[in-house]
């Protein structure tokens, strides 16, 4: 069983952080995942700098900014998973991408590369399903899972399109609009977890907007398997630029707080997902 | 050849939540390309309103200087000012047939947000366009005239703080309103269907200049000019000539020289990568990240072009030229000076690489240069290049 469906199956639901390698710094970068993991991230979403982020909100830009400022080349992020994954052996780490890194490097190099640094899943931010058939048989050849994504604004017809190609989880964007802390989360939440729930046994983890104990509650409320916090973290690094045990503490602190959302709920769902997994 | 692609090019490269706006811009633009009252109010805008069709201007005084035949398409007449408001009417139009209830728009120069201004006004939809920070300064009396207009400018500050930001902070404003939204593209880039949709509404151009052509001379142009930047005014002049035994030359911002690293000519000099939306030619580093790009015209400073422009390039179809700031200015003034014509910067880089054609060419040869925009806005900033202030 792959990290990813072996999380799934130990842990319902989980909690799932967004970093972007580079930011602050490279090795900055990795004591911020490190903190992460120890702190309570159960799989850990590793962004690979791109100098024109758009699906992503002012806060996660500018980490970004920072890391390419930084000078984090490819090459760094995939040194960074391989040092992560010596830290934390059994947590998943998922790299985000946008398209134009893999088109550039050559999609075999890149699986190959993501592959061997560790990593368990690939997720392009930016490759909607009607274009992603050559990145799909390297990923296949690889052993990586193809984190897929689904919007509020998806159609019943492309799920089903876009989850025929999934695997390891589920990424529900839970609002139309670009990451970033929201006061509350959008009341259809429910309702699309739910829609997208009697389509797949895959797990369902919810992002964009969750920033608080009570969105990680009413996410798990909703019936989803793990939440996406991204923004709510990035931002305790940019606050923290120049006071590195502050920026480490209040990341703890955080993940913690936002954790205490989670009420664990071995129930049903996860009975029936391991007799799907065999 | 597969919908949406130009070759291997185009693509739609888009965040998840953006695809039903697109599959449903594509599905009413079928529509209403069909639909006998969507052309009818359509044309009215553009003549009655705009001012189509532009003369096709023959220079007497460029014609002897040049030892050829020298036509400019006054693209610079068009109404606002530049040949941006063809595809603004166009779409604006097209946002009412969809219901749509307001307009964002992104621009460089600051031309195709005017337009969209213009566009808006005309047809009653509030209007919001995304400029960057350092294009504000290059060209604050294009953000009074869009300001005047009853747009709102919203500065962007990330980035490169120019035309690629402002097209990033339109897309995520789009992304997080696409119910109410009609992102107003301003040139052939993006996502399909945006650089069909795009083509198309300027193609208006090249009909118009074909036709004014065959009338003045009975014959076909020897060559076609046109500055390119994301490219519409060259696409929208060249498509009518496709398929004719014309050439045709796109010219790009070659900035400080393609040697200093300083330009904007993504087919010239750049590699094949994803950009906003679509597989094109871009500058961009060993990593695929964008990269800063320069040049003297607001409007061409941008890393990539419209997908339609790759794939011309491979087939050899057009030829793809970079001029440099110098040889630009030199044109600006030139042109003024001999036709009493200031054309925009951007225009400036066609008319620059005229004057280098020029040698090549016979004394019956005809050559046209598509003026697409006038240069009131770069007098300023030419002013100050000088060392004067105005």
């Amino acid at each position: 069983m792959s990290r990813i469906a072996g999380l799934f199956v130990r842990k319902n639901p989980v909690f799932i952080g967004f970093t972007v390698a580079g930011d602050p710094g490279i090795e900055a970068s990795l004591r911020v995942a490190k903190t992460m993991v120890d702190a309570g991230a159960d799989l850990l979403e590793i962004a690979i700098p791109y100098s024109d982020p758009v699906a992503d909100g002012p806060v996660i830009e500018r980490a970004h900014v920072r890391a390419l400022r930084a000078g984090t080349t490819a090459d760094d992020v995939f040194a960074l998973v391989r040092r992560i994954r010596e830290h934390a052996p059994a947590t998943p780490l998922v790299l985000f991408t946008y398209y134009n890194i893999i088109h550039r490097r050559g999609a075999d190099r890149f699986f190959a590369e993501a592959a061997a640094a560790g990593a368990d899943g690939v997720l392009i931010v930016d490759l909607p399903v009607e274009e992603s058939g050559e990145v799909a048989s390297y990923a296949a050849r690889y052993g990586i899972d193809r984190i897929a994504l689904i919007a509020p604004t998806t159609s019943p017809e492309r799920q089903h399109t876009i989850l025929s190609g999934a695997s390891g989880f589920v990424y529900l964007i839970s609002l139309e609009g670009v990451t970033g802390e929201r006061d509350h989360l959008p009341p259809g939440l429910a309702g699309l977890v739910g829609a997208v729930r009697e389509k797949t046994d895959l797990p369902l983890a919810v992002g964009f907007g969750v920033s608080r104990p009570e969105h990680v509650r009413s996410v798990a409320a909703a019936g989803a398997n793990g939440v996406i916090v991204g923004s709510a973290l990035v931002r305790l690094i940019e606050e923290h630029l120049d006071d590195g045990a502050g920026m480490h503490d209040a990341l703890r602190a955080a993940i913690r707080m936002l954790r205490s959302g989670l009420v664990p709920d071995p129930g049903p769902d996860i009975l029936r997902r391991e007799r799907v997994e065999g | 050849m597969k919908a949406g692609r130009y070759g291997i090019y185009g693509g739609q490269y888009v965040p998840e939540t953006l695809m039903s706006a697109l599959i449903e811009l594509e599905e009413t633009y079928e529509r209403v390309r069909e639909d006998p009252e969507f052309s009818r109010r359509l044309s009215w805008y553009l003549c009655e309103y705009a001012g189509r069709e532009t003369p096709l201007t023959y220079c007497g005084n460029l014609s002897r200087d040049l030892g050829c035949r020298v036509y400019l398409k006054r693209e610079d007449l068009l109404h606002g000012g530049a040949h941006k408001l063809n595809n603004t009417l166009g779409q604006a139009l097209m946002a009412k047939f969809m219901g749509k209830h307001r307009l964002i728009a992104e621009t460089g120069a600051g031309q195709h947000g005017v337009a969209t201004a213009i566009a808006g006004a005309a047809l009653d939809l509030p209007v919001e366009v995304y400029m960057g920070e350092v294009d504000t300064r290059r060209q604050a009396l294009n953000v009074f005239r869009m300001e005047l207009l009853g747009a709102r400018v919203v500065p962007v500050a990330s980035g490169t703080r120019t035309l690629k930001d402002a097209i990033n902070a339109a897309m995520r404003d789009w992304v997080a309103n696409l119910r109410e939204t009609h992102y107003l593209l301003g040139s052939c880039v993006g996502p399909h269907p945006f650089p069909r949709v795009v083509r198309d509404f300027q193609s208006v151009i090249g009909e118009e200049t074909r036709r004014q052509i065959l009338e003045r001379e009975g014959r076909l142009p020897d060559t076609v000019v046109a500055c390119v930047g994301g490219g519409s005014n060259a696409i929208g002049i060249f498509y009518p000539f496709s398929n004719d035994d014309v050439t045709l030359v796109g010219v790009e911002a070659g900035g400080e020289g393609l040697e200093s690293g300083r330009h904007g000519a993504s087919l010239s000099a750049g590699s094949v990568g994803v950009f906003q939306g679509a597989l094109s030619y871009l500058l961009q580093d060993d990593d695929g990240q964008a990269l800063e790009t320069h040049s003297v015209a607001a409007g061409l400073d941008h890393p990539s072009v419209g997908p339609e422009h790759a794939m011309l390039k491979d087939s050899g179809r057009v030829r793809y030229e970079a001029v440099t700031d110098a040889e630009a200015l030199h044109a600006f003034r030139l042109l003024s000076r001999t036709e009493g014509i200031i054309p925009a910067l951007e225009s400036a880089h066609a008319v620059a690489y005229a004057l280098r054609a020029a040698d090549d060419l016979d004394r019956d040869d005809i050559l046209i240069v598509n003026l697409s925009g006038r240069g009131d806005k770069d007098v300023a900033d030419v002013a100050s290049l000088h060392g004067g202030a105005i």
